[in-house]
């Protein structure tokens, strides 16, 4: 690795702005988000980057390296060439706020829309038993961290824009691990069809492949998903015996047992609207 | 108020900090029925909490039934030297079990046991194993819940909102908050919140030192801004430094490694392979503690795989103090490894398929950071400021402060882990006092009517946080920030003595002066250089703190080693805690305060033996 990197850095905020160019220093195991601290502190002390804690556990430093979505604090120096161009811009499916800081609070409003986890009643004794390898799957998915890249990569967000109608893969990933939580009680399936647009997928995996935690986001989760809200709504053989067969959609054989048969769990519930 | 300069809100209980204990606070508070608003300088869900790894200790007996709050009790005392207020501990280990299970009500996902109850694991100090955990994510599970389930129990969220001062009214034993001020951080507009109550819950101040394991928001924020309104600070001068930080390559110096890698059986050696930690094991420890390499592994053998071990437990996991200060030994001895750490061994003792499955981040942070593949390679290691058992003096059973209407929960507030912390009952401490800090604050609020906040105040808080864009030259805060740490490490650190810590106030009193001369340039919006330079005033106020403390305490106990006193001092020092206070003339006040008295029935449990 050189002594010294050449970095480029989008500077500007929601109505334009530029690359600027600077050099700084490097060191072993050197990461971007260093280089950007670097420069902070020594040549541009007004430069916004988001972080926290830069051992690619929180996922506040996303940003775009040469056009990929990344990590800054994952991503190392030494993984360019010497001389080769380093271009590190904000995430693009997000508004700019300044420089590498974008608004994602539009994910905050979406993970607020999604109903939450509703329990069956505990074991006699009081524990919940669940077998590990009942969980192993949806354990996969809760190592979310948050990072939004899936969000910035999926293109029904990024170049259609589609986020009234489209929750997108990290929220499907939460709406997965709900439903394939043992204990849980709530039926999604309507929700996901028609609040968060699942149909509007159409598995091109851009998601799983800039998962830094790599889920398996398309197949583990979205896919199952899909596959639930077809049996549910386009299985004509199912539709019918949900409609003439009286019986409620929770008591479908892909469903778990509620424990408290005859309460309203059964219905899907509209989330609270929050201050 | 009508003040153009800044936007104004109105909640009955505000919570500061949207970690473990700020979410936790703030759902008990939303479930009393108030409105409430809860205040976070990053997004909701970065919080520190979420670099949690090992696990939250609750004596919830499923690994071992012999376990029970008052085991878990007497090892949190012990851990702490004795310096806890042994009621808080008490709440602590009585409730922990609640707050976990609840945890898993509100849908948090641990591992398992067998038969199919939420799995526990050893951990540093702790007779039993009691740490539920998520593989080594235990606190991003941890967040992320209270985070789904807080946002849906109606409190308002306010993102990347840093706040500069606390406001109160009154004077001495009537003063009380009204408010606070801050400034959002997209775009350097300021922010006046009313309220009844605030639950300070903003975390510790590890980045006052230059090896840290801690997030840029670690600036001690809630200390500070509770000690200049009047509140005491307490303990101060204990700070632990977790002994397994990575300290090789550059970049990553201080990123913690979890204390669960010697939960599953990793070991210590220096660089000649020898295993470290018998030769450090203190008379306090040295009953339930194994003497040889046998029987170590045999209670390790056992107790990961699920057996209620009959052996002695492994020197490797002594409290975190006892084997930070043994790396640093070996190291300074000239035995460390070439990174000047030690080694920290998990490849030879576990296969590569348990390592990936029991400690996935670890493995993914060094091969990723490090260019170490841990199964197959030793880790190398040393201690990092990771967390501090000093902070906001608060009452026991309220966790209310001096000033009325201010209630501290977490790592800022002190008093739970006395002189040193043990290995998981971090998190149970958020969620053990989140929930009382909101239960108080919201009893408060209902109590009481709103008062309004003096206008000159509010101007005068104005000023200050404009000041560094009002001056054409001065310090560059980055840089500033950059001589405290290293200051701090130099002469505050692991070891310490006399004349290190007069040098270390003699620079703080330089860096004071400092700060009130830097200069910022650029305008407000998301100016990291301002935003670094009114830190700066909050790190240095528990820079002192700490410095002042640690030169008054003339022993050595828990996470304040002194090289000029090396040993415990039963006599004195034993019996009091160091509280701070801010004083008439603006200057810090030191006071010793004797340890509440311990009842009867209480020390007979602490005397009982397993």
């Amino acid at each position: 690795m050189a002594d010294k990197a050449t970095i480029r850095v989008f500077r500007g905020n929601e109505d334009g702005g530029e690359f600027k160019e600077y050099e700084v220093e490097t060191y072993t195991g050197m990461v971007v988000l260093d280089a950007i601290h670097e420069i902070q502190a020594k040549q541009a002390p007004d430069l916004a980057v988001r972080w926290n804690c830069k051992a690619g556990r929180c996922g506040s430093c996303s940003a775009e390296v040469n056009g990929k979505p990344r990590l800054l604090c994952m991503t190392r120096m030494s993984h360019f060439a010497e001389g080769e161009a380093i271009n590190v811009t904000p995430m693009r499916t997000f508004p700019i706020i300044k420089d590498l800081v974008t608004d994602v609070s539009w994910n905050y409003e979406m993970a607020k829309k999604i109903p939450e986890f509703k329990p069956r009643p505990r074991d006699a004794d009081g524990h919940w038993r669940m077998q590990q390898y009942d969980i192993d799957r949806i354990q996969e998915f809760r190592k979310c961290i948050e990072c939004f890249m899936c969000q910035n990569v999926c293109h029904v967000l990024r170049d259609h824009d589609k986020k009234k109608e489209f929750a997108g893969p990290r929220f499907f990933i939460h709406l997965a691990t709900l439903e394939m939580h043992p204990l849980d009680t709530l039926d999604r399936r309507q929700m996901m069809k028609d609040d968060f647009g699942l149909g509007l997928c159409n598995i091109t995996r851009c998601c799983t492949e800039v998962c830094p935690e790599h889920i398996q986001i398309t197949d583990n989760g979205i896919i199952p998903m899909k596959e639930r809200v077809a049996d549910d709504f386009y299985d004509p053989v199912r539709w019918l015996l949900a409609r003439f067969g009286g019986k409620k959609k929770k008591s479908l054989p892909i469903v778990q047992s509620t424990g408290d048969a005859g309460e309203d769990t059964h219905k899907t519930k509209k989330p609270k609207k929050t201050a | 108020m009508t003040d153009k300069n800044f936007e104004t809100h109105e909640h009955d209980v505000l919570v500061i900090g949207a970690g473990g204990a700020g979410l936790r606070a703030a759902i008990e508070a939303s479930a009393a029925g108030l409105s409430v608003g809860l205040i976070c300088k990053s997004l909701l869900g970065k919080a520190h909490t979420v670099m949690a790894e090992g696990g939250v200790a609750a004596a919830l007996g499923n690994v071992e039934p012999r376990d029970n709050w008052k085991v878990h009790f007497r090892d949190t005392m012990k851990g702490g030297r004795y310096l806890n207020q042994w009621r808080m501990a008490q709440l602590h280990a009585m409730e922990a079990p609640d707050r976990v299970n609840e945890l898993e009500e509100w849908g948090a996902i641990f591992d398992r046991t067998h038969d199919g109850k939420i799995l526990q694991r050893n951990f540093g100090g702790h007779t039993y194993p009691r740490l539920a955990h998520v593989g080594d994510r235990t606190g991003l599970e941890m967040i992320r819940t209270l985070q789904q389930h807080g946002i849906h129990t109606g409190m308002h969220v306010y993102m990347e909102c840093t706040l500069t001062r606390l406001f109160t009214a009154g004077e001495g034993d009537d003063k009380r908050v009204t408010g606070c001020f801050g400034y959002w951080r997209e775009n350097g507009k300021f922010v006046v919140f009313k309220t009844k109550a605030i639950v300070m819950a903003s975390g510790g101040i590890g980045r006052i030192f230059k090896i840290n394991s801690n997030s840029w928001e670690c600036t001690g924020d809630g200390q500070a801004l509770a000690y200049l309104a009047g509140a005491e600070l307490m303990d101060m001068e204990f700070m632990q430094f977790h002994p397994t930080g990575m300290v090789w390559p550059p970049s990553v110096r201080g990123t913690l490694i979890t204390e669960g890698v010697r939960g599953e059986g990793g070991t210590l050696r220096n660089k000649d392979g020898k295993r470290i930690m018998f030769g450090y094991i203190p008379e306090l420890y040295a009953s339930d503690t194994a003497k040889t390499e046998e029987e170590a592994d045999l209670w390790l053998r056992e107790s990961t795989t699920g057996i209620a071990s009959k052996a002695k437990r492994t020197p490797d996991l002594l409290p975190r103090d006892i084997v930070a200060r043994a790396i640093h030994t070996e190291v300074k001895a000239g035995r460390g490894s070439p990174h000047g750490g030690v080694f920290l061994d998990i490849a030879t003792r576990r296969s590569a398929e348990d390592i990936k499955k029991k400690l996935p981040a670890m493995y993914h942070q060094f091969m990723e950071l490090g260019d170490v593949d841990i199964t197959k390679e030793p880790m190398e290691v040393g201690p990092t400021g990771h967390y501090t058992m000093g902070g906001i003096k608060v009452d026991p059973n309220t966790q209310e402060s001096r000033v009325k209407g201010l209630f501290a929960a977490g790592e800022c507030a002190a008093g739970m882990h006395g002189s040193n912390r043990l290995g998981g009952n971090s998190l149970s401490d958020l969620l053990v006092f989140g929930r009382i800090a909101g239960e108080h604050a919201a009893k408060f609020a209902k109590s009481v009517q709103a008062k309004e906040t003096d206008k000159g105040a509010i101007e005068a808080a104005e000023k200050e946080a404009l000041a560094p864009f009002s001056r054409d030259e001065g310090p560059n805060p980055f840089l500033l920030h950059e001589d405290l740490m290293n200051q701090m490490q130099k002469y505050v650190g692991i070891m310490r003595n006399e004349a290190d810590l007069a040098s270390g106030l003699k620079e703080v009193e330089r860096l004071k002066d400092a700060q009130s001369r830097i200069s910022v340039t650029g305008n407000r919006h998301y100016n990291a250089a301002w935003h670094e330079s009114i830190d700066m005033r909050n790190m240095l106020i528990v820079s002192e703190a700490m410095a002042r403390a640690a030169a008054q305490r003339k022993e050595s106990r828990g996470g304040h080693a002194r090289e000029d006193f090396t040993e415990m001092d039963k006599e004195h020092f034993a019996k009091v805690n160091i509280v701070l206070r801010y004083g008439k003339g603006g200057d810090m006040e030191l006071e010793e305060v004797a340890l509440p008295p311990v009842p009867d029935e209480i020390k007979k449990i602490l005397e009982e033996k397993e």
